[in-house]
């Protein structure tokens, strides 16, 4: 008996607790505080849905309780609810089949809304042409191409705020999936074919983005810094890149795609130039020239910043 | 020399502290079960009474210890992870290192652990349930458990000869293929998985026809105890999801050994071919490993709350559309893969609608419970913290079936929250309570229930403490599969080690009970524990190795409940006939064993010693064809004596 009201009570801390660990400065929830208009769809959605399953979880934990307090065995109890052959009730059988269908109903229709939402620019910057960045990946590093200004960065991007970006996406070798937390969801890099996916912020400042898809020993390091600034500041940073940066010869290219972790890098060309991953013929292009380069594989310890290998 | 350096270099792990322990410990666990079986000699008893048997009880039993023992070596990866990701900047584990484990930790979780036993359980209980004295297929069966144990096997040889593959359970190409993971690591979870696959598909095919074929006259479909009905239709699930991982693997397997390109980046392969392919046999096998647990914990609810099950046919119509619903659902393991609007939102939408058949099935369970007298034994502690652990894990993982919201949660630990909720909450508490509540059935006492409870609270409390503030490290962006924190990820981390640490001290209990169990408990005198329903509660304990001396007629569900109201036994001295039943064979075991040898050539390139492994599991095949041995039959007098001696603690 006592156990009974033990597991009660212990059931009603459960959410209390993880409210406590919430406040209790464990870290900002980057997904629940978005910074750009993606985001900020997916959040309304998550919350949406979290307000549901709350009411759901709710209903349940109080039956549950209801069903093992009153219905427990114990000495004295009275014999007239105890119904051993009770065994089905159709009304409300249905009433539990329909009612979750209607709340299935209830979340598909804003999650098609928004799925369909995300495949075209954000709206909310429609008065401007996307800036383009083809993002290639390669074990385990960022290639950030800026075709129309014709610059390329390596493992960071400048972004201009209230303007939506268009991400190209592709890898040269194994399958990464860019995402930037802040900004909004993910989606893959994969080599021989190209996702598009849009972000955009709308507060300047800089944010995590990494590879968030395993893809071996430097998978932890495939990170990235996304710089978002205001149109001018981008614009003098594009500038910058160009007057002073070198040109990407096809030599250095095809040495910084051998497997390995890359610092920050910047070119006042593209690779674009000489293969496109992103296409049937540039899918091999790492593999014809790094074959053997896999055999060791990375030994990382202690995270960044921890002098590693 | 060169030899020595290739054993040195490449054959042997080396350079591995911790690799060096285990090595050590394999070989001192090794010797001294060498040695126990020498002195006490028992050699001959383990091979004629366990390694020969084709008695479907036996096999069950294997199954669960071979099952204990993954979960063991399981639980040891998730703590050995834990502690890499209690602080930021650990250095216990280096990247490499640690992808190797959370590879072996998920691929043994849920192919060598959950699969195994639950297959267990089935095994031991579905025969007694419908009133059979084996399984169809008694040969197929010992077949099957060798080929998951070698399969088993192989896949933990990897550690300590040539290294772990690093590739995740779900192995994606091109990262699993031989460019960018060359060396034999990868190829032992293909071949690993191939072997014990096999051994599963035939267990597929084996309770379909005994559960089609082998019931007690007058057990219709529909008075099937509820437990064997979720095995029925787990086994449809395997035979149509596994012969999907079969081709996949072999597929990859060819790729790797023989050059092929079919999921390679060079030569028009189809990289993304793979996760499609895993998944059309992924999502179908978690239900493979959750149907049967819903089964289980059917059973103990309606026995502890002493009521019949609430809602029978629906529980059972649920159980058919989640299997149906299980194959048209893959594609939310990779929304991401930007397969447009339209197959995101079909495929969304079919993995919502799982919530209602699940959602019936919960609040069943709380409709049996409704006007019962509910006991709290152990078993029934288990089924009870199912529901509102199995509910977070589930309405978390409609959350993730929202694509649209999926692109935030998917990689990361949101995700990886769920599963264990569903997992854990799921598999691993119906493992537990179902070997709890069967534990009388098949060792001839309890297990002890003052450390029961004591493992459950640590395990169930533990179980939350770790899992739960997953969820929110989700939200805080943390990638799964890193193998170190950020320092902002560090207090939830913290808090989800320690609650890791009560895990394995509840999993600790739980092994322990066995041990002392065995020691102390009250032997059981009459084959009822738990004033049960169904039949396997109408054997004898032991149950005797023919199962029921005289097959009762089934007039109704609740066979056993009917028989006891009706003052009917499965002993009806005037009914007694001779019983015919198989012989045990060593075939299985030697087959297995030749597989293994062609396993390990394959897995390290030496054709030669796979074409000699394969040659001698030809040979078994010939021996078994020529077979004429089509069992042999007890005689009434064997019967009469057994069941006398069986049923005096009765009177």
């Amino acid at each position: 008996m006592k156990n009974i009201y033990l597991r009660v009570k212990l059931w009603a801390a459960l959410p209390a607790l993880s409210l406590l660990l919430l406040v209790s400065g464990c870290g900002e929830l980057t997904v629940l505080d978005p910074k750009g208009p993606v985001g900020e769809s997916q959040k309304d959605l998550i919350i949406f849905s979290i307000i549901l399953m709350l009411i759901i979880v709710a209903v349940v934990f109080i039956a549950f309780t209801y069903m093992i307090v009153k219905y427990r065995d114990r000495p004295g109890r009275d014999e007239k609810d105890y119904d051993p052959d009770h065994h089905g009730n159709t009304t409300l059988e249905i009433v539990w089949t329909v009612i979750p269908l209607i709340i299935v109903t209830a979340l598909s229709i804003p999650t098609v809304i928004t799925i369909y939402e995300l495949e075209e620019a954000p709206e909310a910057s429609s008065d401007k042409e996307p800036l383009v960045v083809y993002a290639t990946t390669a074990d385990w590093k960022w290639f950030f191409s800026y075709p129309e200004e014709n610059i390329e960065t390596v493992n960071y991007l400048h972004i201009p705020t209230d303007r939506a970006i268009e991400f190209r996406l592709s890898s040269a070798d194994s399958m990464a999936s860019l995402w930037i937390p802040a900004l909004g969801g993910q989606k893959y890099n994969m080599a021989g074919m190209e996702n598009t996916l849009y972000l955009q912020a709308d507060e300047e400042g800089t944010y995590e983005g990494r590879n968030s898809n395993y893809n071996g020993s430097g998978f932890a390091e495939h990170t990235f810094e996304v710089h978002a600034e205001n149109e001018e500041d981008f614009e003098s940073w594009v500038e910058k890149v160009k007057n002073t940066a070198p040109e990407l010869t096809q030599e250095e290219y095809d040495s910084l795609l051998a497997p390995g972790l890359e610092e920050e890098l910047e070119f006042s060309s593209t690779h674009l130039d000489y293969v496109d991953h992103g296409t049937n013929e540039g899918r091999d292009y790492l593999i014809e020239r790094h074959k053997d380069a896999f055999e060791e594989p990375l030994h990382l310890k202690g995270g960044r910043g921890a002098g590693d290998e | 020399m060169e030899f020595i350096d290739f054993l040195l270099e490449d054959f042997f792990v080396t350079g591995q502290p911790l690799i060096y322990g285990a090595m050590v410990s394999i070989v001192l666990v090794s010797i001294a079960i060498v040695f126990v079986l020498s002195y006490f000699k028992k050699w001959g008893w383990l091979w004629r009474e366990w390694l020969t048997t084709v008695d479907h009880k036996k096999i069950g039993i294997m199954y669960i210890i071979a099952a204990l023992a993954m979960l063991f070596r399981g639980g040891v990866d998730a703590l050995l992870m834990r502690t890499q990701l209690t602080l930021p900047g650990m250095e216990f584990l280096d990247s490499q290192h640690y992808n190797e484990i959370f590879t072996t930790h998920g691929t043994i979780m849920i192919i060598f652990m959950a699969m195994p036993f639950l297959i267990g359980l089935m095994n031991y209980i579905v025969p007694l349930q419908i009133g059979a004295r084996d399984v169809a297929f008694p040969f197929l069966n010992a077949l099957s458990f060798w080929s998951f144990a070698f399969g088993a096997m192989i896949f933990n040889l990897s550690f300590v000869i040539g290294g772990s593959p690093d590739a995740g359970w779900t192995s994606y190409t091109p990262m699993a293929g031989a460019t960018l993971n060359p060396g034999p690591a990868q190829n032992y979870y293909l071949i690993g998985l191939q072997v014990s696959g096999i051994g599963t598909l035939a267990t597929g095919i084996n309770f379909i026809v005994t559960i089609l074929k082998m019931r007690a006259p007058g057990m219709k479909m529909m008075r099937l105890p509820i437990f064997t009905w979720s095995t029925f239709i787990t086994s449809i699930i395997i035979v149509f999801a596994f012969p999907i991982l079969t081709v996949a693997l072999a597929l990859m397997t060819i790729d790797r050994i023989f050059g092929s390109h079919f999921f390679t980046l060079t030569g028009e392969g189809m990289p993304m071919m793979w996760a499609n392919l895993f998944w059309l046999w992924g999502h179908p096998e978690v239900y493979i490993v959750i149907l049967p647990a819903f089964g289980i914990f059917s059973e103990i609810i309606s026995t502890f709350a002493r009521k019949q099950l609430f809602g029978y046919k629906a529980m059972v119509y649920s159980m058919v559309v989640i299997a149906g619903l299980s194959f048209v659902v893959w594609v939310h393991h990779f929304f991401t893969m930007g397969a447009g609007g339209a197959v995101n939102s079909f495929f969304s939408i079919t993995t919502m609608l799982i919530a209602v058949p699940t959602g019936v099935k919960i609040f069943n369970w709380l409709g049996t419970m409704y006007k019962g007298r509910i006991r709290f034994d152990t078993p029934m502690l288990w089924s009870l913290a199912f529901i509102p652990c199995f509910v977070i894990g589930g309405v978390t993982g409609v959350m993730l079936a929202m694509a649209a919201a999926d692109y935030q949660y998917h990689n990361t630990y949101f995700l990886v929250a769920h599963f264990h909720y569903v997992l854990i909450a799921g598999t691993v508490f119906g493992c537990f309570a179902g070997l709890t509540y069967w534990y009388p059935k098949m060792f001839g006492h309890k297990m002890n229930e003052k450390l029961g409870k004591i493992s459950f609270w640590f395990f169930v409390i533990g179980f939350n403490v770790c899992f739960f503030p997953m969820y929110f490290l989700g939200f805080a962006g943390m990638p799964r599969r890193t193998y170190t924190i950020e320092p902002e990820w560090m207090a939830l981390n913290v808090t989800a080690s320690i609650g890791a640490i009560l895990m394995a001290i509840g999993f600790a209990v739980f092994v322990y009970n066995i041990y002392y169990s065995f020691r102390y408990s009250q032997r059981e005198t009459h084959g009822d524990t738990w004033d049960g329903r169904a039949l396997e509660w109408a054997t004898t304990t032991p149950v005797p190795f023919y199962n029921f001396a005289t097959v009762p007629k089934i007039e109704g569900p609740e066979a056993y409940w009917r028989m006891k109201e009706n003052g009917r036994t499965t002993y009806e001295k005037e009914k007694v006939e001779p019983i015919h039943m198989p012989s045990d064979s060593g075939v299985p075991f030697v087959m297995m064993a030749f597989m293994f040898i062609a396993s390990f050539g394959l897995i390290w390139e030496w054709i030669g010693i796979a074409i000699a492994g394969l040659i001698g599991v030809l040979a078994c095949m010939v021996i078994r064809s020529f077979d004429y041995d089509d069992g042999f039959y007890v005689s009434v007098e064997e019967i009469k004596q057994t069941e006398k001696k069986a049923r005096e603690g009765e009177q």
